[in-house]
């Protein structure tokens, strides 16, 4: 005989759906209900035979390698694509011109605000490089790769290592603009944070790492021969010095071998 | 190229990767195969991280799953429509429901249950999916599928009657073959 409660209560019943009132009231019933006592067995079989055959597959490696690459877009030797391009060179030239009227308006900036107001561009030109699809001029991880773009593009020789083997990842490079002058920029990531490493010629002495923040980034200038350095990240302070120990210690080494 | 933002990107992955085998495991038993489950669950994953910003908290997995089910919806309209328009037929398969001994062997027989799976038409095959395999309350089965809670349960409930019948069904066939 075919039983009332069977079809929605018995199932919400073995479901777990039910209040703990309305669930004891059930179990009353079910003492004297073989009609539904024989149904839950059923039940309780038919999820046992689902679960116990492993018809839960787990997703292939190759899906999620596909959705972290889309995330975390790295692939080897890609250019920069061509709408891009004119951004960048748009941005370029809007930079140029700034830099060009800063320079003639306020010769007197280029003191002891020199470095606020470095630091200042620097970091928005950081966070312009956060913006989607502009992280990198050239995105490889190849050191080899990278110097040979960055060569092709600065009159300065710029050094390229990769640091991954010490927690940071080279990711590429690119040229940016800062007080109207090219920049070259070489990209790294530390924890899953880029790291953006400005170099411009100078020729100044060499100094000692300063640090600072603007805008809830931490930047880090030094000089080393005839090169300025500027790292900006939002990682530690702490970070960025070991990064730039390990840029200064690798052109020590790479000069010395030469 | 990645549209997702630095701090949305974090987040995605926390909240939204964890459940990519939910969303594979979904998508293929609505297709019914690996390969086309893994090119619609990659089309899925890769709309929610290009609208992940529509995403306002809530449950992630719920959300993502709702998104492989109108994915792969879509495609099945596109690919197979005549599978959406399948209906069971009751009147013949629920002559006979399991008894838990013809249940008991099916549990040895993998085969033979995915079959029974196969069988069922795709909105009762997804329900059962999201119920037993993936362990959903009805609120979520709800929430994912668009449909009324009441629905959901009285579909769940023919669901399980479906697949015990057409189990049934395979059993008695399998047995006539060996004889």
């Amino acid at each position: 005989m075919k039983c009332n409660f069977a079809d929605t209560l018995l199932q919400c019943y073995f479901d777990g759906e039910l209040s703990g009132r309305t669930a004891a009231e059930f179990e009353r019933h079910m003492q004297h209900c073989a009609h539904c006592a024989t149904e839950l067995v059923d039940l309780d079989l038919l999820r046992g035979s689902l679960q116990l055959t492993q018809l839960y597959k787990p997703a292939p490696a190759s899906l999620r390698r596909t959705i972290n690459a889309y995330i975390h877009p790295v692939a080897p030797g890609r250019a920069v694509s061509q709408p891009l391009l004119w951004h960048w060179l748009a941005a370029a030239a809007a930079m140029l011109f700034i830099g060009l009227v800063l320079w003639k308006a306020s010769p007197g900036l280029r003191s002891d605000d020199y470095q606020a107001e470095l630091a200042g561009e620097i970091v928005e030109a950081h966070v312009r490089s956060l913006q989607p699809g502009q992280m990198t001029g050239i995105t490889s991880n190849d050191e080899r790769v990278v110097q040979g773009w960055l060569d092709s593009r600065t009159s300065f020789g710029v050094s390229v290592r990769d640091f991954a083997n010490r927690g940071f990842s080279l990711r590429g490079g690119r040229l940016d603009t800062i007080e109207g002058r090219d920049v070259a920029v070489l990209v790294y990531e530390r924890n899953g944070r880029p790291i953006n490493v400005f170099i411009w010629p100078t020729r100044e002495k060499d100094n000692p790492p300063r640090t600072g923040a603007r805008q809830g980034f931490q930047w880090l200038d030094w000089r080393k021969g005839k090169l300025e350095f500027c790292a900006v990240s939002e990682a530690d302070t702490a970070d960025l010095e070991r990064l730039q120990e390990l840029i200064s210690t690798s052109a020590q080494i790479s000069r010395e071998s030469h | 190229m990645s549209e997702l933002e630095l701090a949305d990107r974090a987040r995605f992955e926390q909240l939204v990767l964890p459940h990519v085998d939910a969303a594979f495991n979904l998508a293929r038993w609505l297709l019914r195969g690996r390969a086309d489950a893994e090119d619609v669950a990659q089309e899925a994953l890769l709309r929610a991280c290009r609208f992940f910003r529509g995403f306002h908290g809530g449950d992630a997995r719920a959300w993502l799953l709702q998104i492989v089910r109108n994915t792969c919806y879509t495609w099945l309209e596109k690919n197979r429509p005549m599978e959406l328009s399948m209906e069971f037929d009751e009147e013949i398969h629920l002559q006979a429901c399991a008894t838990p001994e013809t249940l008991a062997i099916a549990g040895d027989d993998r085969e033979r249950l995915i079959l029974a799976l196969e069988t069922l038409p795709p909105r009762f095959r997804e329900i059962l999916v999201l119920r037993e395999l993936e362990g959903c309350s009805y609120k979520e089965i709800a929430a994912i599928t668009s449909i009324p809670i009441g629905t959901v349960m009285s579909s769940l409930s023919r669901a399980r009657r479906q697949l015990c019948s057409a189990l049934a069904n395979s059993s008695t066939k399998g047995a006539v073959r060996e004889v």
